[in-house]
């Protein structure tokens, strides 16, 4: 499901995920895996040596587990990310609210997956191999990285990019509406994307049982999550409050 | 024919090992030095995977061991302030030696860093698209440049060679660097200010990990602060240490009693300063810093072994007690008891990182996130240990040639004269 933004001006892209929705089947991270040219993993490698630009957890609660996709939250406020890298290779854009990772100019320092309190960012660790004929599938829209560089969910900006290709022939400007890869793979319909400058979805976002991840930080991240289990909430959100509040619930 | 060559550039009035048993102890190191430079390559050509590090230990034993040894080489540009802007003339005794120490430290931190980034030929891009904002930018310049500076502290100790000097101009040349000194001294303290505070910064801005995320003072977290105190609050010790282990080593006096003393209570007076500013910044972020961020701070304590114990033994054992030990003048008399002392201070600052590094990358900040552990895959140990032995053959090379304790020959003079009094 994606709506539209008010044409003409700038979009801040956020997405809104139901954790009641989400089975955990890991659509998503297939899907984004593919869409974004990340190679299929080493026959060494290991989850925390992994590409995976959308992790999926699962979360053991007092009644049943719950599945939490967590991506790059395009934090809004003082980008942690942003500030730290040494060489200006991450950068917000401030016509999406995105913030870009430029594997070109990355030095490889993981400064950035540091300051990352989601652990969103992934690093590169050995050269990306795909087996014989599967670069026949690789998506010309998104470049491959090389060894050595950060990277991490950008919200499909090949996607993006070819949206605003197609808008700019139609002699349209400013916001533009895309699906990201793990919208449309969902089969629960479990993540909602749009632009938070758009009043209707921003209303979504902030409805009753959405919450963010580690509000307190104050990094102004743009991916909601929607539940309506307060234990889930209590062991999802790191409120404090949220958490007591679950366990008495 | 290679002994008397060997004998001709050894400065006058000093004696030094056999050349042979000088030989194998160069060629044991060579040999750490080989299997270290095997396990660069293999990060260099094939990738990081050859290490343990993962997408959650982004930082591991490199690093913590780079800000240790940078923090330990402090004593290098400290020593420099004292003789050369406060006029400590008693720390003459041991600042060429704490020069190469510096230089030894900061050149290897350089050779692990250029082997922990995932593209070391970008490493000028730092320089051409540099982040004014990033504490690692500053970090790149001001360590860059006061490499610099120690390598032109280094020439003058490299022309007084025997051999050297002998050549025309050279003496001269070093003559008018040496004139120069004080204003080195003064850019290296400016540099190494900033640099080793934005070491400590790095961490300190992370306001995406709340063990780590320090308020402060204008755009320098405290962890700035407390950074430059602890560097040059161990720097010292170190010197005391390393001469020591000199002395030992090639069964030599190097230095006076006078000038261990004044090194240990030095280092005393600045941990004790330090210990004071570490325990308010600690306070502060307990009971204000983090659960302002949403995390009290006895949350971080309750995972595997990172308890409270890490900051009782930084802060009272490897702090307060060695602290103590080397400001009260009748301890420090006692040659073991300033020793220990100085240990436990470099080890108190080795903690330190340790802490700032390794657990605040093992530590999780989602709620529904674990605890990680991590342990170096042996290329990481032997890259490492290339470094020593770098750092090794460096020193024993310049104290083998150069005369990196001016008092050696006086106190080798001494000594040989008591000697055959006594015989």
């Amino acid at each position: 499901m994606t709506r539209r933004a008010t044409p003409g001006k700038a979009a801040r892209y956020g997405m809104i995920i139901d954790l009641d929705r989400c089975n955990g089947c890991g659509a998503c991270m297939i899907a984004c895996a593919v869409e974004n040219n990340v190679p299929p993993p080493d026959a060494k490698a290991t989850p925390r040596t992994g590409l995976n630009w959308v992790r999926v957890f699962r979360v053991e609660t007092a009644t049943r587990p719950a599945f939490v996709p967590v991506m790059c939250m395009q934090c809004g406020d003082e980008t942690p990310c942003v500030s730290v890298c040494p060489q200006n290779a991450v950068d917000v854009d401030p016509s999406t609210g995105v913030v870009g990772q430029i594997p070109e100019r990355c030095l490889g320092c993981r400064y950035c997956m540091a300051a990352c309190p989601y652990q969103a960012r992934v690093f590169n660790w050995r050269d990306p191999q795909w087996p014989a004929g599967m670069e026949q599938a690789l998506n010309p829209n998104v470049s491959a990285r090389q060894r050595g560089t950060v990277e991490k969910c950008n919200f499909c900006h090949g996607r993006w990019h070819a949206a605003v290709e197609a808008a700019a022939n139609e002699g349209k400007t400013g916001s533009v509406s895309y699906t990201p890869a793990c919208v449309e793979a969902c089969p629960a319909q479990a993540i909602e994307f749009g632009d938070l400058n758009d009043a209707a979805f921003a209303a979504k976002a902030r409805a009753a049982g959405a919450f963010r991840l580690l509000e307190p930080l104050g990094t102004g991240p743009k991916v909601y999550y929607r539940t309506g289990r307060a234990e889930v909430r209590g062991a999802v959100s790191g409120l404090i409050e949220e958490a007591k509040n679950g366990q008495r619930s | 024919m290679v002994s008397a060559l060997d004998r001709a550039w050894i400065p006058r009035g000093v004696v030094r090992a056999p050349l042979t048993r000088f030989g194998l102890w160069v060629g044991l190191w060579l040999g750490v030095f080989a299997v270290g430079a095997y396990a660069m390559y293999l990060c260099l050509a094939d990738g990081l995977f050859h290490t343990n590090m993962d997408n959650r230990y982004v930082f591991g034993l490199w690093i913590f061991l780079d800000l240790t040894v940078i923090a330990l080489g402090a004593g290098a540009f400290f020593t420099g302030f004292l003789l050369y802007v406060l006029r400590k003339k008693e720390l003459k005794a041991v600042i060429n030696s704490a020069v190469v120490l510096g230089l030894i430290c900061y050149s290897g931190a350089m050779v692990i860093l250029a082997v922990d980034v995932g593209q070391p030929l970008r490493a000028w891009f730092t320089y051409w698209y540099p982040n004014a904002h990033s504490m690692l930018a500053e970090v790149t310049f001001c360590i860059t440049c006061y490499l610099l500076v120690l390598c032109i502290e280094y020439v003058p100790i490299l022309l007084k060679n025997r051999r050297l000097r002998g050549i025309g101009g050279y003496l001269v040349f070093e003559h008018e660097l040496h004139k120069l000194m004080v204003v080195f001294a003064l850019i290296g303290t400016l540099l190494s200010f900033f640099h080793q505070g934005s070491l400590g910064g790095l961490f300190g801005v992370l306001r995406g990990r709340p063990f780590a995320f320090r308020e402060g003072f204008a755009i320098w977290p405290s962890t700035f602060f407390l950074f430059i105190l602890s560097a040059i609050a161990a720097g010292p010790s170190f010197i005391a240490l390393t001469t020591w282990l000199v002395e030992k080593i090639s069964r030599r006096r190097l230095i006076s009693a006078e000038a261990y003393d004044t090194l240990a209570r030095i280092s005393g007076k600045m941990l004790m300063l330090y210990v004071l500013m570490k325990s308010l910044d600690t306070l502060f972020w307990l009971n204000q810093t983090a659960p302002a961020r949403g995390f009290p701070a006895h949350r971080f304590y309750e995972f595997g072994n990172f308890g409270g114990w890490t900051l009782f033994i930084e802060i009272v054992i490897l702090g307060l007690l060695p602290g103590l030990a080397l400001i009260h003048a009748p301890l420090r008399a006692k040659r073991p008891v300033l020793l220990a002392a100085a240990l436990a201070a470099c080890a108190g600052v080795t903690l330190n990182r340790f802490v700032l590094t390794i657990q605040t990358m093992a530590l999780p900040t989602l709620p529904f996130d674990r605890l990680m552990s991590y342990w170096p895959s042996w290329q990481e140990f032997a890259a490492f240990g290339a470094v020593v032995a770098y750092g090794v053959l460096v020193y024993s090379f310049s104290f083998r040639y150069l005369t990196l304790f001016p008092q050696e020959r006086e106190l080798t003079r001494a000594e040989l004269m008591q000697r055959s009094q006594e015989a």
